[in-house]
């Protein structure tokens, strides 16, 4: 139960924070990408924002356990392969297409009208289709 | 000409101290890293199909609490395009794309980059460029959004 309240209030915190800064305005969002228009700088200080607590959190890791249990995860092998640069090449051009990521577009749905559900039906759709295209991407462009 | 800085500067700075605060919590409470696309996607794949109620949880926090915060702040309009064409194409490109990198712009971008992670810089460098160059030609080339 405690471990429930508790992601509870981190989804909470982190959709209020994403209300609060303009993140879930596509505009914004696309403001900031469009660096040859009329550029938008709000996305760099949510991004700054938010790493601050977060670089603070990481340094109580080492050497501690949960509030709850279980144990940190354990750091992902720094590997910079296939998967990491077409995953994140195909997801920037969506997040500019729409001017929506995964957490904004669930912060907004009580709000941002049935285009956001459309949004997060069609991403939903994406990640159950992922896996498949792996397996293609796998045996076209082997990863190293 | 501006005496000031914008007001919409330092609601981003407020509500980024709030997502990190949410990261925090995440990590040190649950000893998760807050990635919204992972935490999404591991019930789309059952992946994470153990930790369910957790996501499920967390999820729940992300869709209700902006809505007690409508009356703070102005911006309820996301000014999402119409064209919906647009919008099932990067619904999917974000869904495949996360999904593959693994990560998005929370998992990546604030949880990677906090802790100095070289995938997560190298991440949110291809996510950025790539975003930039889909304004460039949908917006300046092909004036679609």
């Amino acid at each position: 139960m405690q471990r429930l309240i508790f992601a509870f209030i981190a989804g909470g915190l982190f959709g209020a924070g994403l209300f609060i800064s303009g993140m879930t305005d596509t505009t914004k969002v696309q403001g900031w990408l469009d660096v040859f228009g009329n550029w938008d700088p709000t996305l760099a200080f949510v991004m700054g924002g938010a790493i601050i607590p977060m670089a603070i959190a990481w340094r109580f890791v080492p050497g501690r356990k949960p509030l709850v249990g279980g144990d940190f995860p354990t750091p992902p092998k720094p590997e910079i392969g296939r998967d990491l640069v077409i995953g994140s090449t195909l997801f920037g051009f969506g997040w500019g297409l729409a001017g929506l990521c995964p957490g904004p577009s669930i912060a907004s749905l009580s709000y941002g009208g049935v285009g956001h559900w459309v949004f997060v039906a069609a991403m939903i759709a994406g990640m159950m289709i992922a896996p498949y295209l792996r397996v293609t991407l796998d045996r076209t462009v082997p990863a190293e | 000409m501006m005496n000031s800085i914008p007001v919409d500067w330092i609601w981003g700075l407020i509500g980024g101290l709030l997502i990190g605060t949410g990261g925090a919590v995440y990590l040190l409470a649950n000893g998760r890293i807050m990635g919204a696309s992972g935490i999404l996607g591991g019930l789309v794949d059952r992946s994470g199909w153990s930790t369910w109620k957790e996501r499920a949880a967390f999820l729940l926090g992300v869709f209700l609490l902006p809505i007690p915060l409508y009356p703070l702040y102005r911006a309820v309009d996301t000014h999402i395009t119409s064209n919906w064409a647009v919008i099932i194409a990067a619904g999917l490109l974000v869904g495949i794309g996360t999904r593959f990198a693994n990560g998005c712009t929370s998992g990546h971008g604030v949880c990677g980059i906090s802790r100095f992670s070289l995938r997560g810089i190298v991440a949110t460098v291809f996510y950025i460029l790539a975003g930039g160059v889909a304004v460039i030609i949908f917006r300046h080339l092909l004036g679609l959004v």
